[in-house]
């Protein structure tokens, strides 16, 4: 491993975070830090997960799509931002790739995901 | 009160999450080795520097002359020798290693490097220039650079008329970059932002001319000593 790889992961273990098992197709809550003037509080942000970028690395994002009054929204987030307070899976998706892009041009019914009834948790 | 610099190699870079929730950009900065090789002072030469060294070179590929001057200062053959301008009374001594402490964080440096090289490039990607139009009758020459000049008066394109030509593999420094952490067990410093050159590449970092030294920056220099540290005005193993 090289200094930087190794740097990279001394951060991963240093910040500490439970990132959860999600992929592209699960519906996720984000918590995510929002600071008003001098007040902090946690402001959740629940939809899609569209992508994962980055795998485990330091530099790993995903986006959450969602459907805000009628207006298609996504946002990208850093997967170890000390910015998210935490991420939180509520549904899993069945969907047949990595990248959910096609969402963006459907509405309604056929932008709907099917569910995993039979999600097993991978053992680490 | 004009500090050593020091020697350095770009490892690569990386981010930092700060508490704050900030994302910062680094350039992983390694001291590898850096020691004193040799002094100027006023009596000698009329100056006063300190010749730094980095890296390891081996014994069998440097020349001779070279041999004997690593010798005379009772070090390791180094891969790169700098010399860097200081003020008489932050001579460094002989041998002494400078650690990544010699900077403090927050404070603002000065990096030099030699940039990647692009080879020859034409006038869009060395000056920015705009190129011609994609049609309207432009044919073969969409990237060229145009007209150079006027007509019979002046007769001449212009001394240091900006055209294609080779770009990169020069030296370059950028000013006021800020040190975000460093890491004196490893010898590394993490600046923010990039720095010039490709990764493995040597650079020169000296504090910034531009903005003034903080006052808890160590004088002369952080030297490195193998066991406890102590004041870093001494530890000069010679």
């Amino acid at each position: 491993m090289n200094l930087i790889a190794q740097l990279e992961a001394e951060q991963i273990a240093a910040l500490g975070k439970n990132i959860p098992d999600f992929k592209a197709g699960d519906t996720v809550r984000v918590g995510y830090k929002v600071t008003e003037g001098t007040r902090s509080r946690v402001q959740n942000y629940e939809g899609v997960c569209i992508a994962r970028k980055g795998g485990n690395t330091i530099a790993a994002s995903f986006t959450v799509r969602k459907i805000s009054f009628g207006e298609g929204v996504e946002r990208v987030f850093p997967l170890y931002s000390t910015n998210i307070d935490s991420i939180e899976v509520v549904r899993r998706g069945r969907v047949r790739r990595a990248k959910l892009y096609y969402l963006r041009n459907r509405r309604g019914k056929s932008a709907r995901i099917a569910e995993v009834t039979n999600y097993k948790p991978k053992s680490e | 009160m004009l500090r050593s610099g020091v020697i350095a190699k770009k490892l690569g870079m990386t981010r930092l999450f700060m508490e704050d929730g900030r994302q910062v950009p680094v350039t992983v900065l390694s001291l590898d080795g850096c020691q004193v090789v040799a002094q100027r002072t006023v009596e000698k030469d009329g100056y006063t520097a300190v010749q730094l060294g980095a890296g390891a070179a081996k014994a069998k590929r440097t020349t001779a002359a070279l041999r004997g001057h690593f010798a005379k200062a009772n070090v390791a053959p180094k891969r790169k020798l700098v010399e860097f301008r200081v003020s008489p009374e932050n001579l460094i001594d002989v041998g002494a290693e400078i650690s990544a402490d010699h900077y403090a964080e927050g404070q603002f440096v000065d990096i030099a490097g030699t940039s990647i090289g692009k080879g020859f490039a034409g006038a869009m990607k060395r000056h920015n220039f705009g190129g011609l139009r994609a049609s309207h009758g432009v044919s073969i020459s969409h990237r060229s650079h145009g007209s150079t000049g006027q007509c019979q008066d002046p007769g001449k394109v212009f001394k240091g008329k900006k055209m294609a030509g080779h770009m990169g593999a020069a030296r370059v420094t950028t000013q006021n970059i800020q040190v975000v952490k460093t890491d004196a067990d490893r010898g590394l410093i993490m600046v923010k932002g990039s720095v010039p050159g490709s990764k493995g590449g040597w650079v020169t970092i000296k504090d910034a001319v531009k903005k003034p030294l903080p006052e808890n920056v160590p004088t002369p220099a952080a030297i490195r000593s193998d066991a406890a540290a102590e004041a870093p005005a001494e530890g000069g193993e010679e």
